[in-house]
This record gives C-alpha cells, structure tokens and sequence, in this order.
C-alpha cells in the first residue's frame, strides 16, 4: 500500500492523474505534461515533493561522519550551504544521491530519495554507530514544495511572504513562520531558478493553498519532473544511478571528492578512474522522432553496446533525444549508434548529456 | 464523453478500422486518444507491410508512454497518413478523421468479430 503526502487531497481535488512512485500515490500531471513544463521554463510551476526524504545529523562528530558517509566535501562550505553528492556502497555502487545542507559543523540536514528511505536510513544509522553522532529520520514529519521557474522569487516573496532574494544559488535559511522553522533553498529539479521549501504538513499545505490561489502558478506533476530534469542531464536515481552505477559511470565524478581523507566506496572510485571505465552514461540524439525509452537497446551494427536510462521528445527542442549506458568504446562524442524503437533501427549520435542549457540564477 | 461513430467496426483495445470496399482505413478511437493524452509521435508501419488482426502494427506515444496498436484486421499496408509524421497532434484533434494505416484487407469478413458502435460505446462507460 502506498503512502500519500500531505498534499493528496489537493491533487484528488485538481483532478491529478496519480501513479505509483518511489512507495508513495503521486501526481503525474493534472492538465498536460507538455503545458506543465512550459509553465516551468516560461513562468512558475509548483511540485509536490513531499514525498522526499529528510535525515537529521547531530552531534560532536557530524561533520566527520557526513565525510565519511557523502562523497563531496562538506568542509569546504559554510553553515547555509549546500551540496549535492552521492553515498556509495564500498563497490563503488551508490546508494543514493542527496542533497547535504550545513546548518552547523554538528548539525547537517540531508535529504534523500523517496524510494531509497529506508534504504539510506538503515545504512545511514548503521555506519552511525562507530561516531558520537545522532541520525534522525524526519522525513514522516516534513511535507516540501518546490517552486520553480523563472518568476519564481518574486511570487515566493509576495504570494508566500518569504524573503528569499538574497539567497544564492545552494544555499537555505530557515525562517520562523507561525510559530515554526520552516527551510527554504535555492535548489531544484528542472534546470530552472526556483525554490524549495520544507515544513510541516500544515505548513505546506497552506503554502501550496495560497500558490494556487495566486493564480500565477500551476500545479506541476512528476511527468514533467521527469522531463524537465533530464532535458537539462540530470540524473534520477534508478535510471541513471543505481547501487550497481557509480557517479564516475554517471558522469558524476566532479561531486567525489578523492583528495578527501576518506569516504565509503572512495577506494573503488579511485580504482575505476585509475583503471578507466569500461562503460559510460551518454547523451544520444536521434534522427526523426521516435522515442527512445528507458531500457531500449542501444546498437552499433550487429551488436547491442548499451541500454537507454531516460529518453523523450525534448520538449523545448523537439528533438528525439535519450540518456544512455554504453560500452566505452562508443561513449566519445559523435560515435554514430543506433537505438532500437519498437521494430526498428533508428540512428544517432553521441552528444553531451545536456539537451538544454539550464537558466540558474547563481 | 468520448465519440463514437455508426458504420465502424471498433476492437476492445481501442482500435477502429472503416471499411470502404476492398480497403479498411484503420486508426484509434475517440476514446483512446482521449484516454492517451497528447500524441507526440505514431510510429507507423510500411507501405507493403503485412499486418494480421490481433498483432501490433505500431504505437501511439504521449510524452510519458508508447501504446501498441493492435490491428483489428488482416491484409496489407497499401497506404500509411503521412501528415501524422509532422502533426501526430491530428489524431487528438479527430482520432476518426486522422487514420493510422489503409490496409487491402485479405479477409473482409474478419470485421464481423468486431464489435458496433453500440457494443463499444457500452465499453467505453
């Protein structure tokens, strides 16, 4: 049985077509996919992302355990700071990519992947044991929105009252709104300026209330989610990370930190970049408009050389375009390959994973 | 409420098909492609392809997902709609009027285990 967010009685009332994702009933579109990202790109859109997870790290050791644990480099940043990563297996493998922000040497605030929850929790709360920290999973307690899109700092101001303007781009400050600390970041998923912010359920539901009623943002589901983040090459656990995937496989090896003194797969990451990888996430765009689709072959004359992790017709280009795992003696750019769509064959070539430049405002 | 015309021969996976002497126009329903969402692509057969009632002769792809065509008769493609390579958004706009594939069919009597407009219409409840 799924769960449901704080926000399910609001998608049911839009309308919303809900699917089944990462253990939790959640909204894919309530209009269209298509308009939905436009609204992003051009405009605002609003996305439930409740459903994310959030485990708080505390104590005298946080930081050397958040080292230990997280592949990027939390002492290079400020309390207010954030940094993306990914937690890996001592495979190289990874667990989960997250996002870490400083609240304080002793006190760190992660958030993780909805399907891997228990997951990183167990394992976050087993490497605990061996450091003077505490790890608390409060990921029952938040509900989280995220706001994105290029009018989105001056409707956050106005139509929710947050001061957000000075925020740069990864960073968080926590506000006291109605007698509690609500977290707010300028962070996201599409390739777009944005916020996200975190609270509790009721919280949330007034924020998402009073967006809505504003009239000047629309309600965003996980299709265009999806859409929009891999037409900017960002890559969703599951598809283009796996516990079997490392980062560096991912194009990912700017985010692990080797020159740190430790971390957990730090061994077998440096092995691989020594050894050079044998396979590589590509970007692939196709002749024609078919649509490659996760899992379709990836082929070069007669033999399968790799599969599609995430593909779609751009929305913003409209070219046919895919994210895929390939052998890698196909991954350099302009290697023609073909992808296998349906019965037929269609060609392509080896392109850079980013199929649209992202517009941060850093 | 989604449409239904008289006169056409409707399969249980959504599949229409408009028989004109010797021929069968054949596309989705109404219904289907409200079900769908917007089509961004229909990948189609080949002129010449044989295609035989109960197999995929193509799909019908939203953003998010492909969905097989099934052909509710037999015969061969002697013609396919071309317009729906640059605007497969046709087929939302009239699924009965935007045609997938003209088939010859090889069995016209195969459409009598189709069902009527009035049959379908009571599945699409």
């Amino acid at each position: 049985m799924d769960k449901r967010t704080c926000l399910y009685d609001k998608h049911i009332g839009l309308g919303a077509k809900m699917v089944s994702f990462g253990g939790f009933e959640m909204p894919i579109q309530y209009t269209d996919i298509t308009d939905e990202h436009l609204a992003v790109r051009k405009a605002c859109g609003v996305f439930d992302v409740s459903h994310m997870g959030e485990v708080l790290v505390t104590g005298a050791e946080a930081e050397r355990f958040v080292q230990h644990i997280f592949t990027n480099d939390v002492t290079t940043i400020q309390p207010g700071q954030i940094l993306y990563g990914m937690m890996l297996h001592e495979t190289g493998g990874t667990i989960d990519d997250l996002l870490v922000y400083k609240e304080a040497a002793d006190r760190y605030f992660l958030v993780i992947n909805a399907a891997n929850i228990d997951k990183d929790y167990a394992w976050i709360s087993s490497e605990a044991e061996k450091y003077d920290v505490k790890a608390e999973n409060q990921s029952e307690y938040y509900g989280q929105v995220a706001v994105q899109g290029p009018d989105t700092e001056r409707i956050v101001e106005s139509v929710l009252g947050l001061a957000c303007k000075e925020l740069t781009f990864y960073t968080f400050k926590k506000i006291e709104v109605g007698g509690e600390v609500i977290i707010i970041s300028r962070t996201g998923y599409t390739g777009e300026d944005g916020f996200e912010i975190y609270g509790s359920h009721a919280y949330i539901q007034q924020a998402w209330d009073k967006l809505l009623a504003s009239g000047e943002v629309k309600p965003c589901g996980l299709g265009c989610r999806d859409t929009l983040r891999f037409e900017v090459g960002l890559p969703l656990y599951g598809d283009e990370l796996t516990d079997d995937l490392s980062p560096l496989e991912a194009g990912l090896g700017m985010f692990c930190k080797l020159d740190k003194a430790e971390f957990v797969g730090k061994e077998a990451v440096a092995r691989q970049k020594a050894e050079g990888l044998t396979r590589k996430i590509v970007g692939i765009e196709l002749e024609g408009k078919a649509i490659p689709r996760h899992g379709y072959e990836v082929v070069v004359g007669d033999e399968v050389v790799g599969h599609v992790t995430t593909g779609y017709n751009s929305i913003m280009t409209g070219k046919s375009v895919c994210m895929a795992l390939v052998d890698i003696a196909y991954a350099k750019l302009d290697t023609p390959v073909q992808v296998r769509i349906h019965r037929k064959l269609h060609n392509g070539i080896v392109t850079k994973k980013r199929f649209y430049q992202k517009s941060y405002k850093k | 409420m989604a449409k239904v015309i008289e006169g056409l021969y409707y399969a249980e996976s959504h599949e229409y098909v408009r028989v004109d002497g010797e021929y069968g126009y054949v596309g989705i329903t109404d219904y289907a492609q409200n079900q769908l969402g917007n089509v961004v692509y229909v990948d189609m057969p080949e002129v010449d392809d044989d295609v035989a009632a109960g197999e995929v002769f193509g799909a019908v792809e939203s953003v998010k997902a492909a969905s097989d065509l099934i052909s509710p008769v037999s015969g061969t493609v002697v013609e396919i709609n071309e317009a729906l390579e640059d605007e497969p958004e046709l087929v939302n706009q009239d699924a009965f009027e935007n045609w997938i594939m003209k088939v010859k069919l090889s069995d016209p009597a195969e459409v009598e285990n189709l069902m009527d407009a009035a049959a379908y219409e009571a599945i699409c409840k």
